[in-house]
């Protein structure tokens, strides 16, 4: 099996005896630990796995009193190492994977002395599995637990499924199998996974292996006993309906995963510990092999790695340090901006808008917001002191005079945004970053009037701007590396990914989106019901239906970006008659109450059953992806299409199992 | 204002083991201020009747004072221990009474009201920070002979005591090694050594995490035939060995200290009262004498005779060193008051931590020996200097 993992980072099983006071014989102590610091936690790839298993079984024919499982410092471990796993062929090999791991993890279990995990740091994964094949836990208090399987297409296959449930019930583990993994792989902190009874005890990190050690001490002396509650079997139908019901609306069965991992949670309320964990290694080698798993991975590794460094960016050195920031515009979005750049970057920020009235409200809903956050104790007093003293507003566009960045979010009007860069050039030194944040505009136009064309950047945020991670950093024709890599050290600094796009309408996001509620619309418009519509995508399992989308977005974003895209692209954009009543009525959604199409719209959703058909809809709606796609590498808009897979992952919040979408329309063979 | 002097208890104190220092000793990977927050920690864990909050100062010395022991030590091993963020730390240095001094000091705050609970300790991790590390002696030491160039290297120091005293001779510093080893295993196999102790998890990366539950640095079966050999590494044909003087050692040790008042307020248990301390200068060539004329003046100022002490923690730098006290003081090389459970040449010494070891372990012989009133912690110190501390019993039952 070595061979598909080349690159493993072998963890080693050290195993050491240790004398702990009051017990006659030692303790056979195993620190997982791969030779890195916690940057670089420790895994399990099949090397890792020898190591456990050679030590296991000289702690076992050592003259030992008990056997614990520890790891280095800040990490316990972090589960299986998968860089090989995109290399498995074949599913014989993939069940020879979830074997190794549940052979190695039994030997704990079946120890004949008492065995103890000490999780002194993050055990996600199988690591938290190994953990649970020990007699008991303690945990610190500075650690955490997941299990991310499902959320990266995977079930707790190294006897997390079976275990879990036994030992905390079923309902606390659907959480943590199901829920948390699906909720963009949530994890719990040492004091909380104490409380579910995933650990016996909870210690305080100052000290934990030594108290560890002295409560295993204990344990072995029978001066410390563990009390754990029955599990509840009566409560698994209930959990187990729960379970599914979460499944469906986060996945829309898209995930086999999700459905797999369920099934093994089901099994675990009667099932022997043998048959469970036959039944988790055939779901391990049926899901390794399933196109959904390659596709997240792939996903994974582009959030892990090319998020982190996007591709194009120039030489971070060039970057300009960015000490003030001007927002033009007042309203809702430039204040978000406003607030993100107040507490990210800790500059001062100053808001303008045409009259005292919307700078007044601008600056009250950055304070009101900063209020919210200390009052549910995320800001200190003092911090937001701070940061409520930093942003100001003012109705002069000289109060940008010292700012090294500017970003307008005015109305999506060229002429404006170009008299608003005109204004602000007027006052700012020649350095000054001006960027915008239109959706759909020609940026180089915005610019081509300027003194200093080339200080123009796109820095594209998405709605909610405090939540979603993506921000598309636009280069404009003339745009030059300084300024593009100030956008990119900001965005950064903003905590957000940045990815490199050209200026092309409606850049990467936008366009693709825009271009796949087109075919929703106008399958609508042609006469497919509303309802059929909204559920002919459910098969790709997307965060949200196309209507809650339109909704989310709001229809008169969506028409401006849908003209604008028609006005560039008029054979492949349309821009649908529903959609221009709805902004007509002015409709916030095509539903007047979840489920039942706005009577107000009716007339123009004919649903006269003359459009396409669910599967034809989809099927055109994965064909216009892929068109579009193809033509966006043709044009030079993102330097790969790992990146337009990105920034779908990350800025419409695509599924793992669609790979952002290249891989899953490869796999449909649309593209 | 009226002012009232307090007395000052020595409530309790626990210690690392202690390690040899160097890449492979026990402690090679773990940091310094780990060591000090396992013994704060610990201190706080025996004495629960005493609310974190009511610590007034934590005094942490080590001589070096950079790198994991550096940055305020006494104020970030509170913060790191989680002491309440109210209470104040320092970091103080006498080289080898860094401890000694750590108690003295914040005893003598207690005593003259400004603190009612203070923690006084010291570490030394020499394998981290080597005697001597980057210091920068002024010039004018050797060019206006202030000091001699041999006052800088301790063992140097030593072999010049020999010379000064030539009846204390190599046979004889040998013979009292070889009783420190042999003393230290008897108490170890008695159990004295032991409960002080504070379980250190030991970090290593090639062998995996350990335990170390009990001191490094002793050799027992230590013969005065198997040290006759060894190199004088200070001199050549000197008289100074690995053998008669104290290792290089890690380590750290930590106390309560209390008001007698508060003690009692709280409930804290008395191991020792205070009676008096006495630090001097010395020729720094022959700082091992520092001890003679420190308890000289302990002596003095507390109104006691050395025949009033009944028990003697002598910190056990070299062996010619504590034999120029006893010697001076007339006492045996061999007196059973003396270091009954051995002394630093075979449990180590972690310089700045040691002062602490002495007291703990002389409270610990106080509770079994009611027939003693007074006790005595003494040691000597770099640069010539010495420090002696003399504690009462309070398990003293009175002239019989």
């Amino acid at each position: 099996m070595s061979e598909q993992f080349p690159d493993e980072v072998v963890t080693q099983a050290l195993l050491r005896q240790v004398r702990l006071p009051g017990v006659a014989k030692p303790l056979a102590l195993i620190t997982l630990d791969n030779g890195h610091d916690h940057t670089r936690p420790s895994t399990f790839g099949p090397g890792g796995l020898a190591s456990l298993d050679a030590a296991l079984d000289q702690a076992l024919a050592a003259d030992v009193a008990g056997i614990a499982v520890t790891g280095k410092p800040f990490v316990f471990a972090v589960g299986a190492d998968l860089s090989g796993v995109p290399r498995i062929g074949s599913r014989d090999e993939a069940l020879e994977i979830a074997r190794q791991g549940h052979r190695v993890f039994a030997k704990l279990r079946a120890a004949p002395v008492p065995t103890f995990a000490f999780v002194n740091g993050a055990a996600l994964g199988g690591g938290l599995e190994l953990a649970l094949h020990a007699d008991h836990r303690t945990i610190s208090a500075g650690a955490f637990v997941a299990f991310p399987e499902v959320f990266l297409g995977l079930v707790p296959g190294w006897g997390g499924t079976q275990l879990l449930p036994r030992l905390i019930g079923i309902d606390a583990a659907v959480t943590v199998i199901v829920e948390n993994a699906l909720a963009q792989n949530r994890m719990t902190p040492g004091p909380r996974a104490a409380k579910l009874g995933i650990a016996d005890a909870l210690l305080e990190p100052a000290d934990f292996l030594e108290r560890s050690l002295e409560w295993a001490a204990g344990v072995l002396t029978g001066a410390v006993t563990v009390d754990r509650a029955d599990v509840d079997t009566s409560a698994w139908d209930d959990a187990i309906a729960r379970a599914r019901q979460v499944v469906a609306a986060r996945t829309r069965g898209a995930s086999p995963a999700a459905v797999r991992a369920v099934d093994l949670l089901e099994l675990a309320r009667d099932a022997t510990f043998a048959d469970g964990t036959a039944a988790e290694d055939d779901a391990l080698a049926d899901l390794i092999m399933t196109p959904e798993l390659r596709s997240s991975l792939y996903a994974f590794d582009l959030t892990q790695k090319r998020a982190k460094r996007p591709a194009g960016a120039p030489d971070k050195a060039l970057a300009r340090k960015v000490t003030k920031v001007g927002v033009v515009g007042a309203g809702l979005m430039a204040s978000q901006l406003a607030l993100l750049f107040l507490r990210k970057l800790q500059v001062p920020v100053v808001l303008t808008d045409v009259d005292q009235a919307r700078v007044d409200k601008g600056v009250g809903w950055v304070h009101g917001e900063l209020e919210k956050l200390a009052g549910r104790g995320r800001l200190s007093p003092d911090a937001l002191n701070r940061l409520q003293g930093l942003v100001t507003g003012s109705l002069e566009k000289s109060a940008f005079a010292d700012a090294d960045l500017v970003i307008e979010a005015v109305f999506e009007e060229l002429s404006v945004k170009q008299q608003v860069f005109a204004e602000v050039e007027a006052v700012v030194s020649d350095t000054c970053v001006l960027a915008t944040n239109t959706s759909a505009l020609s940026i180089t136009d915005m610019a081509a009037e300027l003194r200093h064309p080339e200080r123009v950047v796109g820095m594209h945020f998405f709605n909610p701007v405090a939540v979603l991670p993506l921000l598309e950093v636009v280069r404009a024709g003339a745009t030059d590396d300084a300024t593009l890599a100030t956008a990119f050290a900001v965005g950064k600094q903003l905590g957000k990914s940045c990815v490199l796009v050209a200026d092309a309408p409606a850049f990467v996001v936008n366009r693709l989106l825009t271009r796949f509620l087109g075919e929703v619309t106008a399958a609508v418009d042609a006469g497919t019901p509303v309802e059929v519509a909204e559920r002919a995508l459910d098969p790709l399992g997307l965060p949200m239906t196309p209507f809650e989308l339109l909704s989310l977005v709001g229809p008169p974003v969506a028409l401006h970006v849908a003209e604008r895209m028609h006005e560039a692209f008029p054979d492949r954009f349309g821009v649908g008659d529903g959609l221009r009543r709805m902004v007509e009525l002015g409709k916030p959604s095509v539903f007047s109450e979840p489920g039942v199409v706005d009577p107000e719209l009716a007339e123009v959703f004919t649903s006269s059953g003359t459009g396409p058909s669910a599967e034809e809809l989809r099927a055109d709606a994965e064909r216009a992806l892929a068109e579009e796609i193809t033509l966006m590498l043709d044009e030079g808009v993102v330097q790969a299409v790992e990146d337009i897979d990105l920034a779908m992952l990350l800025g419409a919040g695509w599924p793992f199992w669609l790979g952002g979408i290249s891989p899953y329309l490869k796999r449909v063979g649309a593209l | 204002m009226t002012r009232s002097l307090r007395e000052v208890v020595f409530v309790d104190g626990v210690r690392t083991p202690f390690g040899k220092a160097g890449p492979k000793g026990m402690y090679a990977q773990t940091r310094a201020d780990d060591l000090v927050v396992r013994c704060i920690r610990e201190l706080m864990r025996r004495n629960p009747q005493l609310p974190a909050d009511r610590v007034d100062e934590v005094a942490i010395a080590a001589t070096t004072q950079i790198g994991d022991q550096g940055l305020t030590i006494g104020r970030t091993a509170a913060l790191l221990a989680g002491l309440p963020k109210s209470v104040p730390g320092f970091a103080i240095d006498r080289m080898c009474a860094g401890a000694m001094t750590a108690v003295t000091t914040t005893a003598s705050g207690i005593a003259f009201g400004a603190y009612d609970v203070a923690i006084a300790g010291g570490v030394e991790h020499m394998g981290h920070h080597p005697m001597g590390e980057g210091v920068d002696p002024n010039p004018r030491f050797v060019s206006e002979k202030i000091v001699d160039s041999s006052a800088l290297v301790m063992g140097s120091t030593a072999e010049n005591l020999h010379d000064r005293y030539p009846h204390l001779t190599k046979e004889r510093a040998d013979a009292f090694a070889v009783g420190s080893q042999d003393k230290y295993a008897a108490a170890l196999a008695a159990g004295k050594i032991g409960p002080e102790l504070v379980p250190v998890a030991t970090r290593s990366a090639e062998q995996g995490w350990g335990l170390a539950t009990a001191d490094e640095p002793p050799r027992p079966g230590t013969t005065v035939e198997g040290l006759a050999d060894l190199k004088t590494p200070f001199r050549p044909h000197g008289h100074v060995t690995a053998g008669n003087a104290a290792g290089l050692n890690d380590g750290a040790t930590a106390s309560l200290l209390a008001a007698e008042d508060v003690a009692v307020e709280l409930g804290l248990p008395i191991g020792m009262r205070l009676v008096g301390f006495g630090f001097t200068g010395v020729e720094p060539e022959v700082m091992g004498i520092g001890p003679v004329p420190a308890t000289e003046k302990a002596l003095a100022r507390t109104g006691l005779t050395i025949d009033d002490i009944g028990l003697f923690e002598l910190n056990e730098a070299f062996a010619v060193q504590v034999l120029a006290f006893l010697d001076h003081f007339g006492i045996a090389d061999d007196d059973p008051r003396v270091n009954p459970w051995g002394g630093a040449i075979a449990v180590g010494h972690p310089l700045a931590s040691s002062g602490v070891r002495l007291m703990t372990q002389l409270s610990r012989q106080f509770a079994e020996r009611p027939d003693v009133r007074y006790g005595l912690t003494a040691m000597c110190i770099g640069i010539g200097m010495g420090g002696s501390v003399i504690w009462e019993n309070p398990a003293w039952e009175g002239e019989k």
